[in-house]
């Protein structure tokens, strides 16, 4: 009996029993052969002839095949521009579209965070219907949208002086927040089109503008959400003794909010700029040539002559490394920061 | 009235200026291109000499999807339903109406409460008949039900092995920043990249796996032909990616909560399956409903996986409603593919809601009380 009850039982509380260390260590560890293995074969094929992979399988380089860097040379030196410019667009796209969301998301969750806002429904209603009726007659009227714009606003500018003391319902932060927050729900296949369109009347496709715009758009909402938490949790005590100080607001959210909740504010820009990086459907929708991103480049791999491996890990592999070593580099501020935002829950 | 510097005017106007831009970039991006999407569901497109026309058509779009010509490729091929399945409906049906009947014996019940309970229930209702006639007999599911089957498959499997690592990983074992580094990896993987390495993986001749197909005698199997190979092989594809999120969020909820109650059951004796259930399960609940929530949300756009991985096949047997929508706007069926995506509409917010409010908002309460 004792020896079995040496291999059920831990000695003491901070430590596993041998049977126990079997039962949690076996799951772990398979897990991690379970990610790591998809990784290490995207490697080794990357490393591979076209034969060894028709072939196949082989595992090992040097012990199944001869390994050969023919790929690598195809995508860097072959293609060249062509892999040079959708990873270029994809930088500049990203990394802008994270800029603009998380610089207008911050503001909007500061606010909704530190003051108080009660926007009477009508007005709103009132601000909608102007803006659709500016739509309308672009779309119909032949009107340059510029021009009706600039109609649409004049005319909830007058209808607001006129309508503006009736209007008794109002909304207050935390509508605001749910509305923002809730925008996420709405799958982008239901805005691509119109976007598309949209882009289309403004010459836009194609190009880096658009999918900035877009992209900046749908992540919005994660950013107002995450970051109203972060702002939620930091006390205010600093930004009130600035504001005495006689900083203007502008200055005290940049020089005192934002460096009090700077965990945060990385991760989430971490977040935000892993989805743009790796977005495909919008970049379906508004990019064909000049504006092309890297994930519609390894979709194409799947050419006329059949899947190009061996080109495709290339691809894959070069996607993947720039976000590890930024993981890593900000790695210290990601379990801070997600660890706030998760205990919120 | 006469603004001094910038800094002034901006101060003035703060807390517009907070906000607006926010507002304003959603307006434009997301609510009119709403509008404008509900407005192209309901018209015919054309390509007319000189550019296209717009023919109003009313609900035909949306008639065609549930009831028309189209409703092989949404709903799926009806077959015949057995007698267990009709049991079981009936069951879930009974089931439903007891909560109905308990909320409202309940005593504290709103309008606006039993319209979302009624739409709730027969939402859920349709959608067990649904997928008790397109799955019996010779029965094929159609986009909007091969969705439904990705959002729950992926979402529970993705759930139940984040919770089962990130539990493992608050035990006392060694390494547990190396497991947490490699276990948040696939987050970081693009989904078309991840689709094209299941690809290779689940090769049967020349994939990795091959000497196990061997072995098993089935490497002349073709997941790719089979419906619903194909279909487990695109949700394991989305859970290789989406339990590192799961998995992150869950292990900061456990290891934020209270080690002394733990402990003290403990040395009382407990087992550590009823430690789980009865202290550390209702303590990460709400976080657990939130973060389950999150991804139902994101689960319902699944597209890359479908379309890189199987193209949609066999035949439509892997198509999501995103993918759908989008086959339909390149063959330039603009009208329809509005209409899907609406539908899509439709559904992610009716069940999101629904969780919502039945059980976060629950989770949250019990909690709280």
């Amino acid at each position: 009996m004792k020896p079995l009850r040496r291999l059920l039982a831990a000695r003491r509380l901070d430590e596993l029993a041998p049977a126990q260390k079997f039962v949690v260590y076996a799951p772990l560890l398979a897990w991690t052969a379970i990610v790591l293995f998809p990784l290490y074969w995207v490697i080794v094929t990357s490393l591979k002839e076209p034969i060894d992979v028709a072939d196949g399988p082989y595992y090992i380089p040097f012990v199944d095949f001869r390994p050969s860097l023919h790929a690598w040379k195809y995508i860097f030196f072959d293609l060249g521009r062509d892999t040079l410019r959708p990873y270029l667009n994809s930088v500049i796209v990203s990394s802008a579209a994270t800029l603009v969301a998380v610089l207008i998301g911050a503001m909007a969750a500061y606010g909704l965070a530190r003051m108080e806002y009660r926007p009477s429904v009508g007005s709103v209603l009132l601000f909608v219907a102007a803006i659709a009726l500016a739509a309308l007659m672009s779309f119909w009227g032949g009107v340059d949208w510029r021009l009706a714009l600039l109609a649409g606003l004049a005319i909830f500018a007058i209808a607001l002086r006129m309508l503006g003391r009736r209007f008794r319902r109002r909304l207050a932060n935390h509508d605001i927040l749910f509305w923002v927050i809730s925008q996420r729900i709405l799958p982008p296949v239901v805005t691509a089109i119109p976007i598309y369109l949209m882009f289309k009347e403004l010459g836009l496709l194609d190009t880096h503008s658009a999918l900035i715009i877009t992209y900046a758009t749908v992540n919005l909402p994660i950013v107002v959400w995450l970051m109203y938490d972060f702002f939620c949790a930091v006390p205010r005590e600093l930004e009130e003794s600035a504001q005495i100080d006689g900083a203007s607001r502008l200055r005290i959210f940049f020089d005192v909010a934002l460096a009090l909740v700077r965990p945060g504010l990385v991760a989430t820009s971490l977040l935000v700029l892993i989805l743009c990086w790796n977005e495909y459907l919008l970049a379906l929708f508004l990019s064909t040539v000049e504006a092309q991103t890297m994930p519609l480049l390894v979709a194409a791999q799947n050419a006329t002559r059949g899947p190009q491996w061996w080109y495709m890990s290339v691809l894959i592999i070069i996607m993947i490394l720039p976000v590890i070593a930024l993981t890593l580099l900000l790695q210290r501020f990601i379990t801070k920061g997600l660890l706030v935002g998760a205990i919120k829950g | 009235m006469k603004p001094s510097s910038l800094g002034d005017v901006f101060d003035r106007q703060a807390r517009a200026a907070f906000v607006l831009p926010s507002v304003l970039i959603i307006l434009a991006f997301s609510i009119f291109p709403l509008l404008v999407s509900a407005y192209l569901s309901l018209v015919r497109f054309q390509i007319a000499p000189g550019g296209y026309t717009l023919h109003f058509v009313g609900w035909s779009n949306y008639r065609k999807l549930l009831f028309g010509s189209e409703q092989f490729h949404f709903l799926g091929t009806f077959g015949e339903v057995g007698a267990l399945e009709w049991t079981l409906i009936g069951a879930a049906a009974l089931w439903l109406l007891a909560a109905f009947v308990r909320y409202l014996r309940g005593g504290a019940w709103s309008l606006a409460g039993l319209a979302g309970r009624l739409l709730a229930t027969a939402g859920l209702l349709a959608v067990a008949v649904l997928c008790a006639y397109t799955t019996g007999g010779a029965g094929r599911l159609g986009s909007f039900t091969v969705t439904l089957f990705y959002v729950t498959a992926g979402v529970a499997a993705q759930f139940l092995i984040g919770l089962g690592l990130a539990y493992l990983c608050t035990l006392p074992v060694r390494g547990r920043w190396f497991f947490r580094m490699v276990f948040f990896l696939p987050l970081m993987v693009t989904p078309v990249g991840i689709a094209y390495m299941f690809r290779m993986i689940a090769d049967t001749t020349v994939g990795p796996l091959a000497p196990v197909w061997n072995a098993v005698g089935l490497r002349q199997i073709s997941w790719a032909a089979d419906p619903w190979l194909a279909r487990i092989v695109v949700v394991i594809g989305d859970t290789w990616q989406w339990v590192p999120f799961m998995f992150i969020v869950l292990l900061a909820a456990l290891e934020s909560q209270p080690r002394d109650q733990i402990e003290a059951a403990q040395l009382d004796g407990a087992g550590g399956w009823r430690i789980f259930r009865d202290i550390t399960w209702p303590s990460i609940a709400p976080v657990a409903a939130s973060v389950v929530l999150i991804r139902l949300i994101e689960a319902f756009k699944i597209v890359d996986l479908p379309n890189v991985l199987t193209n949609g096949g066999p035949g439509i047997a892997t198509e999501s409603m995103t993918l759908h929508s989008f086959i339909a706007w390149r063959t330039l069926d603009l009208g329809g593919s509005a209409a899907v995506a609406y539908m899509l509409f439709f559904a992610s917010t009716i069940c999101c809601v629904s969780f919502f409010h039945f059980v976060v908002r629950a989770a949250r309460r019990a909690q709280g009380a």
